[in-house]
């Protein structure tokens, strides 16, 4: 007779001794775990639930301006900067980590309309309705000193907005025209007009450095080659758009936030069609910016939310609102991708996380594990609708709620007008115009 | 660099072993045996010709060798023999497979790449399961005889001498003939046993330390007893109510919904317990918040078979009719009923896949059913009839008829003539089970308990986050609030677990049916024209029929306009496409005909 039986040796199953961590035997047969995608899909449901309750995306207003933040910039090297240019002229430059001003200078007589800092990170520029330009240290003066512009240019007409070249002492800004500035120098070395009579925002490629991209109030957007005498082309739209962003990342797309409440994107070779509309705000949109991933940007609108758009969803995934948040002039997404900043009309700069539920700080092996898992299941089950209805619900303020319903009856009134005038008359003569293609008028070469 | 001497021992050696695998380092070691045959062969007779084919191949091998070298650096100038990871055989791969592929016909392409993806990354993630299993640690016990001697006439004591002390301790008899006959429950991780006299006795204990938990009468008669989610808290249905009663015997509900329970099961994964009693209900009882689930009238009499099937949460009850039905909380029908006996069914019994069903009756018939299918695969003749049945989580079977406990292997895949092992209880059998995770199987009898060793019956690895035989307290704290998160909703229980990870590939009509009927209205219905009533005259009965047929045609100009429509673009196609391929096979040339 041969025989075996089960036999275990505690001591290989348990603890020697209380130091010690618990020893777990692993056994991955299925068959010893049954209900495996019911399980499955309840950590899933679970996970979206606890993300849902650890949503709490406010982390700090940064209060101390007299006047409404006008314009955002962020530091080129150091994470923990930001400047901010106010509706009085005045420009502060905060700590970010310690949530306070460490610097006030009184820049310009009027608003500051324009900032950028310097791709050396030593020092930054602002425009003001004073019709200056002016270069300053990014280090506060020394005690005693005054607090002095290093250069101070003064325009002909009042500027509207700025931004500075990637890796070159050339900066641009817009206003009457949009102008081509050396550093060195106290007049344009360039300077761009196309029939219009003023523009709102102008930005450099980051990819293509000489490329420049700017919002016209013609409500066009106008492409530029800095090298060139002669713009290169421009698309109209229905609206004006106030701002434009490139994608860091495939630097040949950018998005502009539209006074039609939308905001679009854009393949800079093909104007003639958006590849995505943005749709979600209720009021016309002010600023964007894009993640420096660039699979994200971030909206501010006048409605008083600011929004987060995935770059090719036509609906936002998030929305950040407050009582005491107004008009949102200005949005800044951080250069390490974890941190929104918004600057509104009453004042104030407010910090946001970039992803609601996301746990600060450093997260341990074991942390870092469980958060990974939770998110694969919530993307394996996303579709689920159970899951979906948790994971898409946003607590709304009342007006805006009420206002995108609105919105929404008025869209389907006009849909159902048009079907209605298409089905009355003479076949082909009522076409089908998309979604993308209605708020394009003509695109100029 | 290797000689020519030592390369015809490789090659010698190598030719011996195998021969099949073409390797990229064969190639220059074939063409170097070659050159020592003919230096051994050594004749003058050499032709130039030879010569020059040898220099050439020399050249050859010099310029392989020297590629070889600038592709890898050998350190120590000889090749992996075998690169790359060990190749995992396949029928280990296919344990870890899942059935479910998800096969949609065309998928969209942007879903294509995220379905590639994930299967995947499914398929590493079995292949690296499959790795792993070569390190567990136990392997499952077994029992045979010598020549001539059959493994069921060896007795108990015979196995418990001969192995270890620990294991020969896990053969062991209560005698406990006051209050008998015994129904037995051992916990999910095997490490605790509760046994529930008729008369009232219940006693929970570490069997394996064969340590005294509880022991209470509750001075009624007891019907089944059963273990809740962990060790701390068990069911006992009693005379007339369901009780529960924590491990040191302290009384913490009497549920007077639940009466006159004859047999529980409990489904450790929803915490739900399952209860068949006397009246012919089946009540289910969530535990973790203490409300009943459903109740369900069977209406079929007193039930007091019952078992679950561990693989969907299924609950199959015995009928005195001779059918088996399947039950979920879901739905007040049996999701299946099957006629399995002539006359009473005696016990159920489902396998851990969920594949087979092994039922008794009194026509004395064991009958072995595949419950995915609904078919019998076998059918046995049992002398005396089986009364309860049991199976293990390596698949054997045991079978109580009367006082004598046998135990058959692979009963669904051969034809078994004899049991596997058998044993005389003091008593009638009342109850049956093996213990998990251990070579032991539990009788409960007439005159108390029996633990017999059967090797080969348990699992011989457990997870350690699923059930932990030796987990301390902590570690079972740890697991309940693990696994009461993911406590599993009743709703979710169905013939096919899983349903929830497949595409709901429901149609158009179906959606809208099922739309139509939460909704209370149809939403896509065009609505029923109501002619405006016109005055002087005009809204006369003749008037408004004519009106509403004008409608009527109208709708229907539209959809016939749409189909001629459709039949013109077919139409049109076609012929473009006969255009076509005639403008091709004018093109043809006289040469044609010479092309392949």
């Amino acid at each position: 007779m041969k025989v075996k039986v089960l036999s275990r040796n505690p001591d290989d199953y348990v603890r020697e001794t209380k130091l010690d961590i618990q020893r777990v035997p692993r056994n991955y047969d299925p068959a010893l775990h049954p209900f495996e995608v019911s399980r499955e899909y309840t950590r899933a449901l679970n996970a979206t639930k606890l993300d849902r309750v650890f949503a709490k995306p406010f982390l700090a207003s940064l209060d101390g301006h007299r006047d409404g933040v006008n314009c955002m910039a962020k530091h080129t090297k150091s994470l923990s900067t930001l400047l901010s240019g106010a509706c009085d002229g005045e420009v502060k430059v905060w700590d970010l980590t310690k949530h306070e001003c460490v610097r006030t200078l009184q820049a310009h007589e009027g608003f500051v309309r324009g900032i950028v800092v310097r791709y050396c990170g030593t020092s930054f520029f602002t425009v003001g309705d004073d019709k200056t330009i002016k270069q300053w240290k990014m280090e506060a003066p020394g005690y005693g000193e005054e607090e002095e512009p290093l250069n101070t240019v003064l325009g002909k007409t009042v500027f509207t907005g700025l931004d500075h070249h990637q890796n070159q002492a050339v900066f641009a800004t817009c206003g009457q025209q949009v102008d081509i500035w050396d550093e060195q120098r106290s007049s344009p070395i360039r300077s761009f007009t196309w029939g219009v009579d003023s523009f709102s925002s102008v930005r450099f490629n980051p990819v293509e450095t000489e490329l420049l991209a700017s919002c016209a109030s013609d409500r066009s957007i106008v492409l530029y080659d800095m090298r060139e005498s002669a713009p290169l082309k421009k698309v109209i739209m229905k609206m004006r758009s106030n701002t434009v962003c490139w994608n860091p990342m495939e630097a040949y797309y950018f998005t502009c936030s539209n006074e039609d409440y939308n905001l679009y994107t854009y393949d800079m070779r093909y104007l003639d069609r958006p590849l995505t509309v943005h749709m979600d705000h209720v009021s016309a949109v002010l600023d964007v910016d894009y993640s420096p991933t660039g699979r994200e940007f971030v909206s501010a609108s006048f409605d008083k939310t600011i929004r987060i758009f995935p770059k090719n969803a036509g609906h936002s995934r998030e929305v950040y609102h407050t009582k005491r948040m107004q008009h949102v002039i200005c949005t800044k997404w951080s250069a390490d991708n974890k941190y929104i900043l918004s600057g509104s009309d009453e004042m104030n700069i407010r910090l946001w996380k970039a992803n609601a539920s996301e746990k600060l700080g450093v997260l341990g092996p074991r942390e870092r594990e469980a958060r990974n898992y939770n998110q694969k299941l919530r993307e394996k089950f996303q579709h689920h609708p159970q899951i979906k209805r948790i994971a898409r619900h946003r607590h709304l303020p009342k007006n805006i709620f009420h206002q995108s319903k609105e919105l929404r009856i008025m869209k389907e009134a006009r849909r159902r007008k048009e079907s209605n005038v298409r089905k009355h008359s003479k076949p082909g003569a009522v076409p089908v115009v998309s979604e993308k293609e209605k708020h394009v008028l003509t695109v100029v070469k | 660099m290797a000689s020519a001497g030592e390369a015809t021992v490789n090659a010698s050696h190598v030719g011996k072993k195998k021969k099949s695998a073409a390797r990229y380092w064969e190639n220059p070691q074939g063409e170097s045996k070659d050159e020592n045959k003919d230096v051994e062969d050594g004749d003058q007779t050499e032709t130039t010709e030879k010569v020059d084919q040898k220099k050439t191949q020399e050249a050859k091998k010099r310029k392989q060798e020297e590629n070889d070298m600038a592709g890898k650096k050998f350190i120590s100038g000889k090749s992996d023999p075998f690169p790359g990871p060990a190749p995992v055989p396949e029928d280990r791969i296919q344990k870890f497979k899942r059935k479910n592929k998800n096969k949609m016909p065309r998928p969209h392409p942007k879903l294509r790449d995220i379905i590639r993806q994930s299967d995947k990354a499914s398929e590493m993630s079995q292949e690296q399961a499959a790795r792993f299993d070569l390190l567990l640690p136990e392997d499952a016990g077994f029992l045979e005889g010598d020549e001539g001697e059959d493994t069921c006439m060896i007795s108990q004591e015979d196995i418990a001498n001969a192995v270890d002390i620990t294991s020969g301790a896990k053969h062991f008899n209560l005698k406990l003939s006051q209050f008998g006959p015994y129904r037995v429950d051992y916990s999910k991780t095997g490490r605790h046993l509760l046994i529930g006299g008729r008369r009232g006795h219940i006693a929970c204990l570490d069997w394996q330390s064969k340590q005294l938990m509880c022991e209470i009468n509750v001075m009624e008669s007891v019907n089944d007893v059963k273990w809740l989610h962990s060790e701390s808290m068990y069911a006992v249905a009693q005379k007339k109510w369901l009780y529960i009663y924590d491990s040191r015997g302290i009384e913490l509900h009497c549920i007077r919904k639940f009466n006159d329970v004859l047999r529980m099961q409990f489904l450790p994964y929803h915490f739900l317990l399952a209860t068949a009693s006397a009246t012919g209900f089946l009540q289910y009882l969530d535990v973790s918040v203490g409300k009943e689930v459903a109740a369900i009238c069977t209406k079929t009499g007193r039930i007091d078979v019952m078992c679950q099937n561990p693989y969907n949460a299924i609950i199959h009850l015995g009928h005195h009719n001779g059918t088996v039905s399947l039950w979920s909380p879901n739905q007040k029908e049996p999701l299946v009923k099957m006629l399995c006996h002539q006359g009473n069914v005696r016990s159920v019994a489902v396998d851990k896949s969920g594949t087979y069903m092994v039922t008794s009756g009194m026509d004395k018939k064991l009958k072995v059913y595949d419950i995915r299918a609904f078919k019998p695969l076998k059918s046995y003749f049992l002398p005396a009839g089986a009364s309860c049945l049991s199976l293990s989580q390596r698949g054997l079977l045991s079978a109580a008829t009367g006082d004598i406990v046998q135990v058959y292997r692979d009963v669904w895949s051969t034809p078994v003539t004899k049991p596997y092992m058998a044993h005389r209880a003091q008593g009638a059998v009342w109850g049956l089970q093996f213990c998990p995770f251990e070579d032991v199987l539990g009788v409960g009898h007439g005159d108390g308990f029996t633990s017999m060793l059967v090797p080969g019956a348990g699992e011989p690895n457990f997870d350690g986050l699923d059930a932990n035989p030796y987990r301390s307290a902590k570690q079972r704290q740890e697991w309940e609030v693990k696994a009461l998160l993911e406590k599993i909703q009743p709703e979710l229980i169905s013939l096919d677990p899983h349903e929830l990870g497949q595409v709901d590939q429901a149609s158009f009509k179906q959606r809208h049916q099922d739309r139509v009927q939460a909704l209370g209205f149809d939403p896509l219905a065009t609505e029923k024209f109501i002619p405006r009533h016109k005055k002087k005259g005009r809204s006369s009965a003749g008037n408004i029929e004519k009106r509403k047929k004008q409608v009527a045609h109208e709708d229907q100009r539209t959809v016939i306009r749409r189909t001629v429509e459709d039949k013109m673009k077919i139409q049109q196609e076609r012929e473009a496409r006969e255009k076509k391929a005639a403008v091709l096979s004018s093109q043809k040339s006289a040469l044609d005909r010479f092309k392949k």
